[in-house]
């Protein structure tokens, strides 16, 4: 494929550095936003009302560590599939791509394993304020994590065969973000009682 | 070029066992009753975790100067975000309002057994 072929995204760098990285700081500077608001609205709740500590009992902190050490371990593929992507060794970049693919799979399992238990003890959407954020805010993580995945894989399709490698360091950088999320989601929705 | 490298990679599994290892000492910290020490082990780790994460698997430090202050940027809107609503949130009375069914609710909540069994 001709450079002057490739989408724009891959070949500008009026900035300085690539539009597709711009892009993707963009994307994480609105995400911050989104769930910053989010996070901020859930502490003024929390701080406002103690008796959300009862509930945020009854999450399951073994569940939110692990996922936690999946997600960390989850990042560390995504580097290193990065770091394959500037050694020019799509294979590997696409290999690691998947595994970081699977790392979230994993980390969506055991949250639908925990919401199961959450909902078949009666803790529901509408069962108070706490379980009205929980469910906000992990779902959204959850629905960022599901994105994250198809993406990845169709950039594993491409770096398999030394193809748009570049798109490798981007969708990492929007994975770290996602682990960063949750980093402090863990504290805030497990450990804080 | 966009193909090139733009960063020095370090050594990630170290910074990943320095991760997971940060990981462990929030649960450790999380099961002690001293208020200050909890709050560290939750929101101080937390904070050093996504450092770390930023800086060694993000590269944002080595990042052209202005995508952090753009990430900064927005964080200080989530601080506005907070700073003008917190007050009226957090707390359930001042000068010449109060908020009886948030009060109501905290009073029953704190006093009561727990309601989701």
């Amino acid at each position: 494929m001709s450079t002057s072929a490739k989408p724009i995204a891959n070949t500008r760098s009026a900035t300085g550095i690539p539009t597709a990285r711009l892009i993707t700081w963009w994307v994480i500077a609105s995400e911050i936003v989104i769930f910053g608001g989010l996070l901020a609205t859930y502490v003024m709740h929390r701080i406002g009302h103690p008796e959300w500590a009862d509930s945020a009992s009854h999450t399951l902190t073994w569940a939110g560590a692990f996922n936690t050490f999946v997600l960390l371990t989850s990042s560390l593929c995504a580097v290193l599939a990065h770091k394959a992507a500037d050694a020019r060794d799509g294979p590997r970049a696409a290999k690691l791509l998947r595994v970081t693919s699977l790392g979230g799979l994993i980390f969506l399992s055991v949250k639908a394993y925990e919401w199961t238990i959450d909902i078949r003890e009666g803790f529901v959407l509408s069962s108070g304020g706490f379980w009205s954020f929980y469910y906000a805010l992990a779902g959204l993580h959850a629905l960022h994590v599901l994105a994250g995945m198809i993406i990845l894989l169709i950039v594993a399709a491409d770096a398999a065969k030394n193809r748009e490698l570049q798109r490798v360091e981007c969708i990492g950088l929007y994975w770290h973000f996602v682990d960063i999320v949750w980093i402090f989601l863990f504290p805030l929705l497990y450990i804080a009682r | 070029m966009t193909n090139e490298s733009h960063i020095h990679h370090p050594n990630y599994v170290k910074v990943w066992a320095a991760l997971v290892v940060l990981l462990i000492v929030s649960l450790l910290g999380s099961m002690s009753h001293v208020r200050y020490v909890l709050l560290f082990a939750a929101f101080g780790v937390a904070a050093i975790k996504a450092y770390l994460v930023a800086k060694n698997f993000m590269h944002v430090t080595v990042e052209k100067r202005f995508v952090p202050y753009l990430l900064v940027l927005c964080l200080l809107f989530v601080v506005i975000l907070f700073a003008g609503a917190a007050p009226d949130v957090m707390k359930h009375s001042g000068l010449h309002w109060n908020k009886d069914s948030a009060k109501q609710a905290v009073q029953s909540g704190m006093g009561a057994a727990p309601k989701h069994e």
